[in-house]
């Protein structure tokens, strides 16, 4: 049984990761809660079923497909729900049209492809048991994002330009850098984290469109209490998360997990509403 | 905003008739739907008439909410939750699967007491965290209330589910339940109209749009919020019992993330701060899906795509489009006459003559000392000025004042008093008032009722007396309009009193923010740069104006870029340069004053 727990809570924590990256990227470029993080992982699994499972498309032309239609999205996210409302961020209209979008997507994906989950095709047929490739996929998909990340971020022009924004939007167009651009592409680089988590967990998580809000929550749990923009605190939280998730689930069943992480995150942010990582917003009068 | 302002249009003091058509012409869309509604059994047509009790039913749940998300502007997006808990409540006590079997009525006053506890539990979260996180918590809420339902199978009866409860006698047949939806919709309707337009409306608003200002005038948001909780949990509750007789069966399945996402886009598409919108909003969003069998499938999408083009296209929503008095245009050429002579008999008081004093204050941010060891006292019926640099620390010393920051280090004074550090919205009770560098307004409200916000504190009535309109809540209102009627016309702005606030000019909203204070009946006045943006012939008037309510008792602390305007009428003035005083003195000291001139005024 700890095989187990340790198997199922070390994917699932990388699903909740890289969902809590997809909220961070999306967030750093442009100050926005997005709503269409969990949404993103669903359709990763969602259109992973069909390219590769009803369409019969190789496995490699699958996943480019995958995340070409995760950038594309992400684009749109940014341009319909995002840069409209950027003007008057303080009135949190994000929030709505995001939602708006997000629920969009879903419903048109519960009509169009099914309201019941569907089963997820084997991509690769390694390992037995516990090592099974539906475990270490999203792990390995967790890690190449993280080290991707890194590299993009430290390495390269665009990626310093990235976190140039994030630091200091006025500054950084002040500087001439295209602010504007760099947001769409952040937002096309959050879609594509976004479907790769589906994509990967997609045999543990099945093509189903309900996987939108809970990827929505179980992803903002761990952002949330590690502090809204922090990749380490969403990594370190997710996987706490998702081993703990398991552990109660085959200890004490389902509902005492979901009661129990809601328990906890209600209380930590009620205590740190910045969350562990994050620092604490000066008050502005 | 349309109907907030039901009873608040722009009425000159004392002309009565005026007001009775307004009111008229702000009720005539409730009474038409009410009409149409109570008229809707004569056609027979029982299949709309479920339609119609759901659409009550839905509203019944709606109408609180509206105070929670159209009102205080907190994004509550997972209400089904209350309305799941309400109907499991009222089911399960009347089945008596878990207690001796209630009777129904009954059943349903405990749905409401119900309701109102996790409506509260729901709620407290709101007070720490904003908007996405709050959000979050609550659709977290929604999906473990589900979850419980399911698993906690002795009560609930688990995913077969229980039954809902029965109405005795009339109420039990199709119409008899229709009629009692119908009136207990008309009161939830009623009770939420109160309240949009008390002072309790009005600080919801406040809160929401010009949080800082609020705080100012003694608007304490977590006592406000809580209330709203427990009242939007309570009515959630009851409609919970209701929707659980209509259904006459209930299961888990039946409260999808869907009826949460029509509540709450129900009251967006209704336009927030409004109460006939989201009224629209719920009948639109309930018999939509009714016109074409397969729109059904399709509803929630449709909704969502409503959402999206409502958020881009007419953030004001339904409530703006048909608030025609808005949009007659403004005339042109304004101009603001104050009338000085009427500030003496406002404020009205002379109170025992106190001094605020700042005995060395310091304030660090990181690094920066904003305020390096101040001294500063503003003496009664005097004009206190304080200038300097930009930086100097001048706007960071009212904020001291005001209890925004919290000093270092240093006393802060009011007579023998010593004033707590923090806890802004005390200042109010202590009269002291002020405006803001940036004008703090509610725009989508009225000037009359941005100026009605200064006097909150003063009002009497409960919440639960401005639910009912009791004798002492119609006298609040009555005295506070007046008041802000003789203080706009005092200030010069009476016939914009009805005007929406995000219409006015600059100028003119210097002076509304003005008149907000005077509201307050203030011993200490604290103006932050009140002349900036204004014309020469603007700037003498509001120095008559300033120096007229330093005259009715009042000490006025000023912070002005303007030289001319500080050295005509300041008794005292300070200079700040890097958090220190640099001179104090008389004007003429301080304008032959060297360091002063040569680092500040210039040649």
């Amino acid at each position: 049984m700890l095989e187990s727990i340790i198997a199922y809570g070390l994917a699932m924590g990388a699903i909740y990761a890289l969902i809590g990256i997809t909220y961070n990227v999306m967030f750093t470029a442009s100050r926005v809660f997005s709503f269409t993080a969990g949404m993103l992982g669903m359709l990763g699994g969602v259109l992973g079923a069909l390219f590769i499972r009803k369409l019969g498309l190789p496995v490699i032309a699958g996943l480019v497909l995958v995340l070409a239609a995760g950038a594309a999205i992400g684009v749109i996210t940014e341009i319909v729900t995002v840069r409209p409302v950027l003007k008057s961020l303080d009135q949190h209209l994000y929030v709505l049209s995001t939602l708006a979008f997000a629920l969009l997507i879903q419903q048109f994906t519960a009509i169009e492809w099914s309201t019941e989950p569907q089963p997820f095709p084997r991509l690769l047929d390694i390992g037995p048991g516990v090592f099974d490739q539906q475990f270490w996929l999203p792990l390995a998909a967790c890690f190449a994002t993280i080290v991707g990340l890194e590299l993009l971020y430290r390495r390269t022009l665009v990626g310093r330009a990235f976190l140039a924004i994030a630091e200091d939007n006025y500054a950084a167009r002040a500087l001439g850098l295209p602010e504007q651009r760099l947001r769409m592409a952040s937002y096309a680089l959050a879609g594509m984290i976004g479907v790769l988590a589906g994509f990967a967990g997609g045999e543990v998580l099945l093509a189903f469109f309900a996987n939108a809000p809970m990827l929505n929550f179980y992803g903002f749990v761990p952002v949330a209490l590690g502090g809204m923009g922090s990749n380490r605190g969403a990594v370190i939280g997710g996987f706490a998360l998702g081993l703990f998730q398991q552990a109660a689930n085959f200890l004490v069943g389902g509902i005492f997990a979901s009661v129990a992480v809601f328990v906890v995150f209600i209380l930590v942010l009620l205590a740190r509403p910045e969350g562990f990582g994050g620092a604490r917003a000066a008050r502005r009068v | 905003m349309t109907d907030t302002r039901l009873a608040t249009t722009a009425v000159p003091v004392g002309e009565n008739p005026p007001r009775v058509a307004a009111r008229l012409e702000a009720l005539w869309p409730y009474l038409a739907i009410g009409a149409a509604a109570v008229a809707l059994p004569l056609t027979g047509d029982t299949y709309w008439g479920i339609i119609a009790t759901r659409a009550c039913i839905y509203w019944i749940l709606v109408a609180g909410l509206n105070l929670v998300v159209g009102f205080a502007g907190q994004i509550a997006i997972g209400w089904v939750a209350l309305l799941t808990l309400g109907a499991y409540t009222a089911s399960v006590l009347t089945a008596g699967t878990a207690t001796p079997a209630l009777p129904p009525f009954a059943a349903l006053i405990v749905a409401g007491v119900a309701g109102a506890i996790f409506g509260l539990v729901v709620g407290l979260p709101a007070l720490r965290l904003r908007t996405f996180y709050f959000a979050m918590t609550t659709l977290g809420f929604a999906t473990i209330v589900t979850q419980i339902a399911l698993a906690w199978q002795s009560v609930t009866g688990g995913g077969i589910g229980v039954p809902g409860p029965e109405f005795p006698g009339w109420f039990s047949t199709p119409w008899g339940f229709y009629y009692l939806c119908l009136a207990l919709a008309a009161i939830c309707t009623w009770m939420t109209a109160n309240i949009a337009a008390s002072r309790f409306g009005r600080s919801l608003i406040a809160v929401r749009d010009a949080e800082v200002a609020a705080e100012a005038f003694g608007i304490f948001r977590p006592t406000l919020l809580l209330t709203v909780f427990l009242f939007s949990g309570a009515v959630a509750g009851v409609a919970g019992g209701m929707f659980a007789s209509l259904q006459s069966y209930i299961t888990p399945d039946a409260f999808t993330f869907d009826l949460s996402v029509l509540f709450f886009i129900a009251i967006l598409i209704g336009g927030r701060g409004s109460i006939i919108g989201p009224m629209l909003g719920t009948i639109i969003l309930t018999v939509l899906p009714e016109f074409a069998a397969p729109l059904v499938a399709w509803s929630t999408f449709l909704y969502a795509a409503l959402l999206l083009l409502i958020v881009l296209l007419i953030p004001g929503g339904i409530a703006d489009l048909i608030d025609f008095k808005n949009r007659r245009p403004l005339e042109r050429h304004r101009e603001i006459a104050p009338r000085p002579e009427m500030i003496g008999p406002l404020i009205g008081h002379t109170a025992a003559a106190k001094s605020l004093t700042l005995e060395n204050i310091a304030l660090s941010f990181g690094g920066v000392r904003a305020i390096d060891g101040l001294d500063l006292e503003v003496r009664p019926g005097e004009v206190h000025g304080l200038i300097g640099p930009n930086g100097s620390g001048k706007t960071t010393t009212l904020n001291v004042i005001s209890g925004y920051y919290a000093p270092d280090h240093g006393a802060l004074r009011l007579g023998g008093d010593t004033l707590a550090p923090g806890g802004a919205h005390l200042r109010a009770g202590r009269r002291i008032a002020r405006t803001f560098q940036t004008p703090r307004l509610i725009g989508a409200a009225s000037v009359l009722e941005n100026v009605m916000i200064g006097g909150t504190i003063d009002g009497h009535a409960s919440f639960a007396e401005s639910l009912l309109t009791l004798p002492r809540h119609r006298r609040d209102e009555r005295v506070l309009r007046d008041a802000a009627m003789a203080t706009l016309t005092a200030v010069g702005l009476e016939p914009l009193a009805g005007v929406r606030a995000d219409r006015l000019q600059h100028s003119e909203l210097r002076f509304m923010e003005i008149a907000r204070a005077l509201m307050l009946r203030p011993d200490f006045l604290m103006l932050d740069e009140p002349a900036a943006g204004l014309s020469a012939e603007e700037i003498k008037r509001l120095g008559t104006l300033i120096v007229a309510i330093t005259r009715a008792g009042p000490g006025v602390l000023l912070v002005e870029h303007h030289a001319d305007l500080i050295f005509d009428i300041c008794d005292h003035v300070t200079v700040l340069n890097l958090g220190k005083i640099l001179a104090a003195g008389t004007p003429s000291e301080i304008r032959s004053h060297r360091e002063v001139v040569s680092a500040y005024l210039g040649a």
